[in-house]
């Protein structure tokens, strides 16, 4: 089709099936884009809704999230949604600079383009050691728990507040060695510090007697950290649905860091200067907010709920 | 376009409001008010609906401002936006009320 025929066709809004005409006024990549970001919300949504679903299943013995992850890498003690929250902050952060670098697309200035492309980068790049930090003190685990016959996790405690296995046994958790405890070793233990009982996954606290009465008959062995078959924070659904769900937004941020970095090169490259607009830009940019919005809802159903 | 004309403070506002929801969230899942962790409204507690409205207004935020879609033709937008907000709720609700089903079937 000759440009001038092109032309005409779309200034009379004639035959709109031949093309040319753009009922949506936004171009064929950039409504593909949220077309694929509308089944991606469903997807992601499904997730949520499934985890929410086995949360109202168990609700009584479901872990507490503050429990979980309550740890700032070189602080001690328990800071809980910290950690998490310096995530979010860095992922805002990056969609802030995302929107300047399309900003600057726009208005065809090459040079701030790449600024704050490579800062969006940055940003997805530090988001993902954050989260690789957050895994791996995850899978090594905290407190470490009980496993029983009824496949429910009980934790170590100190009276009414919650300990830790290592505690009990006069050991350091992160000192870097692979630990391993047995159930009897446990209860000995008990028996020798009578200050510590134990709480069950129903938040019930137990005397120290009680407890070394319930473990005898219950107990099958001592969990320490999380894999997909079972985790020391409770049920192995709530491990199975961090890895999966955390997992699967991080492998989006990973795919968009990836994506980025093509179009930081094309743009440096003067690809789009030449093709005479950034749109490319904009349509990673969809993608790159796509991913901070589902963290925003990660972030409440996962962390603060 | 809109953006063409604005300059960036509008970019810089909406930075402001997410964050600030984000730290008032963050106040509140360490502070939890008794008020609203006592209050159970819909089955969960009042903290957790303030959570949730809290994180839909940042979304909308994202959505509307961050990804433009505010500013773009009003027959794109609900193309958009309609099937999420059709699907979405009908799938909570299958999925939560059933969850709370079987729980009471345990």
């Amino acid at each position: 089709m000759d440009e001038a025929l092109d032309e005409a066709l779309v200034k009379d809004h004639k035959p709109a099936w031949k093309g040319g005409d753009q009922p949506y006024e936004a171009s064929y990549g950039k409504l593909m884009m949220w077309f694929f970001l509308i089944t991606d919300t469903l997807t992601f949504s499904a997730f949520l809704a499934s985890y929410g679903f086995s949360r109202f299943k168990y609700p009584d013995i479901w872990p507490n999230p503050e429990d979980v992850f309550s740890h700032f890498p070189f602080l001690h003690g328990e800071h809980p949604l910290l950690f998490v929250a310096l995530m979010t902050f860095i992922l805002i952060m990056s969609s802030v600079t995302m929107v300047l670098a399309v900003n600057y697309g726009h208005k065809m200035q090459k040079k701030k383009v790449i600024l704050w492309l490579s800062l969006t980068i940055v940003g997805g790049a530090i988001f993902l050691g954050s989260q690789a930090w957050e895994w791996g003190h995850f899978i090594h685990g905290d407190k470490g728990g009980i496993n029983t016959q009824t496949e429910h996790v009980v934790h170590i405690a100190e009276g009414e507040k919650l300990s830790s296995v290592y505690a009990l046994m006069g050991a350091d958790g992160h000192d870097g060695t692979h630990h391993h405890f047995t159930v009897d070793q446990v209860i000995t233990s008990l028996e020798a510090n009578p200050q510590y009982n134990i709480r069950k996954a129903n938040r019930m606290y137990l005397t120290n007697e009680d407890a070394i009465a319930y473990l005898r008959e219950n107990a099958s062995e001592v969990l320490l950290g999380a894999n997909l078959k079972n985790n020391e924070y409770g049920h192995p659904l709530f491990a199975d649905y961090f890895f999966f769900i955390t997992g699967f937004h991080g492998f989006h941020v990973f795919s968009g860091v990836i994506i980025l970095i093509i179009i930081l090169i094309n743009v440096i490259k003067g690809t789009y200067e030449r093709r005479g607009h950034y749109e490319m830009v904009e349509k990673v940019g969809l993608y790159w907010h796509f991913v901070d919005l589902v963290w925003v809802f990660v972030f409440t159903f996962f962390y603060l709920v | 376009m809109a953006s063409e004309t604005k300059g960036n403070w509008w970019i810089w506002k909406v930075f402001w409001i997410l964050l600030f929801i984000t730290t008032f969230e963050v106040a509140l899942g360490i502070i939890k008010p008794s008020f609203l962790v006592d209050t159970i409204f819909l089955g969960t507690k009042l903290l957790n609906h303030v959570f949730i409205i809290l994180t839909i207004i940042k979304a909308a935020y994202i959505i509307l401002q961050f990804m433009h879609l505010g500013h773009e033709k009003v027959t794109l937008k609900w193309t958009i936006l309609l099937p999420a907000l059709i699907l979405v709720p009908y799938l909570l609700f299958i999925l939560l009320s059933e969850g709370a089903y079987t729980y009471l079937m345990l």
